[in-house]
């Protein structure tokens, strides 16, 4: 049995780790509002966005002088992973649910013989891919320095993946992102951007006929560039407001937990304690009636 | 006939404008165009330049780096990249606008497409047009 001194240690132990996870429950909860904030805002953009290419990408899509964006390069042999997680830790299962999609993915390409490339965002995702998949890195993006998030950011990342796929780097890129439903709730999604498919977007259905210009072409080949930024930026943004809801349910987990184990350490501290007084009670009675 | 539509004007990190107007002055990728309500169904791409919005409570003004606007005959949307209520826009801030064409210009020059040259060459002369035309 500890002595009390141990146990009195412990118990201050885990009250300064229950201060520490309370704080930090309440950073994430100020951080969260203003990470669903900015994903909201950033909706309208991308739901005009996606709707006016859904209806380009019908009308031009068929084509063979479709843009490579839309159409492929004709094969799908190599495949980019953008593996988006955050830069810190201690927000439950987030980062390590992407990259679970993320390993699955890789190993289901590569038992069908595609070539897998990774290219990570965050720190923590690809700590956690480096065992497995270390070798199959072709680049990474640091956002640890980055305060808030912006569509420049979401731009160089586009930038260095469309320079890679124009250089022929690869066929397919998908980005690996979690879906912010609610605090609690954050699905790990995985989203092809490229080539870019418009399948399950619903598109104008004013039913109007578009005069375009310059030419549907054009237009299209000016905007696919920037739906793969728009893309990055939605995924970073949804991913912003996932890891301050799991880091904010973590931490509450971990505050409760904390309370839970500081009211077991009481009780055992107090029962020592009795046990203590008891013992030498005893020993002061037995002493007396020796006497 | 109705005389006011809807017109949006956002980027993609906010929403800037949501209201009634009843004409828009774009500017277009093969020239301005002003959009008035019943206007034919038009996508077209926008060059860097001014969107000038004017709306039954006032009119208001905006600089735009690129982007497209999607014109229905009730709505128009114009989605940029980039978007400042021209009250905001100073002279240096268009010179960082300015820099960062020319460094994208530097860096097509460097490349082997001719076209992507042309195109950021167009670019950083349309920022500095803006910048005299709106005489700062």
């Amino acid at each position: 049995m500890p002595n009390l001194k141990d146990l009195k240690n412990r118990i201050e132990s885990v009250k300064s780790t229950r201060k520490i996870t309370k704080a930090m429950q309440m950073v994430a909860a100020a951080k969260l509002r203003r990470a669903q904030e900015s994903a909201e805002a950033s909706r309208p953009y991308a739901a005009r966005f996606n709707a006016v290419m859904a209806g380009l990408a019908a009308s031009v899509g068929g084509s063979d002088s479709a843009p490579k964006l839309l159409r492929g390069t004709g094969s799908d042999d190599v495949h980019l992973l953008v593996v988006m997680t955050a830069e810190r830790g201690l927000c439950g299962g987030f980062n390590s649910n992407i990259a679970k999609l993320a390993r699955a993915k890789a190993y289901e390409l590569q038992a069908k013989g595609k070539t897998v490339k990774i290219l990570t965002v965050g720190k923590k995702g690809r700590d956690a891919i480096k065992r497995e998949y270390g070798d199959l890195f072709v680049g990474h993006v640091d956002l640890s320095e980055v305060k808030r998030l912006g569509y420049t950011n979401a731009q160089d990342i586009a930038k260095d993946v469309l320079s890679r796929f124009d250089g022929g780097e690869f066929d397919v890129a998908t980005i690996f992102y979690s879906k912010f439903v609610n605090v609690v709730t954050q699905i790990p999604t995985a989203q092809q951007i490229i080539p870019a498919s418009f399948e399950d977007i619903e598109g104008d259905d004013s039913g109007a006929v578009f005069d375009y210009e310059p030419s549907e072409e054009a237009i299209l080949a000016d905007l696919l560039p920037k739906g793969v930024a728009t893309a990055i930026f939605s995924g970073l943004l949804e991913n912003g407001a996932s890891e301050q809801g799991a880091r904010m349910s973590a931490m509450d987990n971990a505050t409760r937990n904390a309370g839970e184990m500081i009211d077991k350490l009481t009780i055992q501290f107090n029962r020592s304690r009795q046990a203590v007084i008891t013992n030498e009670l005893i020993e002061i009675i037995s002493g007396a009636e020796a006497l | 006939m109705a005389n006011t539509m809807q017109f949006d004007l956002v980027s993609p990190e906010r929403s800037l404008a949501s209201l009634e107007v009843s004409a828009v002055q774009l500017p277009g990728a093969d020239g301005d165009m002003t959009a008035m309500p019943d206007h034919a169904p038009t996508i077209t791409t926008l060059r860097p330049g001014l969107l000038k919005v004017e709306a039954p409570e006032g009119s208001s003004e905006y600089l735009v780096t690129g982007g497209f606007a999607q014109i229905n005959g009730d709505s128009l949307s114009v989605l940029a990249e980039k978007a400042i209520p021209v009250a905001e826009v100073t002279r240096s801030r268009l010179d960082d606008l300015i820099a960062e064409a020319r460094t994208s210009h530097d860096a097509a020059k460097e490349g082997q497409d001719q076209s992507v040259v042309d195109d950021a060459a167009k670019l950083l002369a349309d920022m500095e047009a803006l910048g005299t035309h709106m005489s700062l």
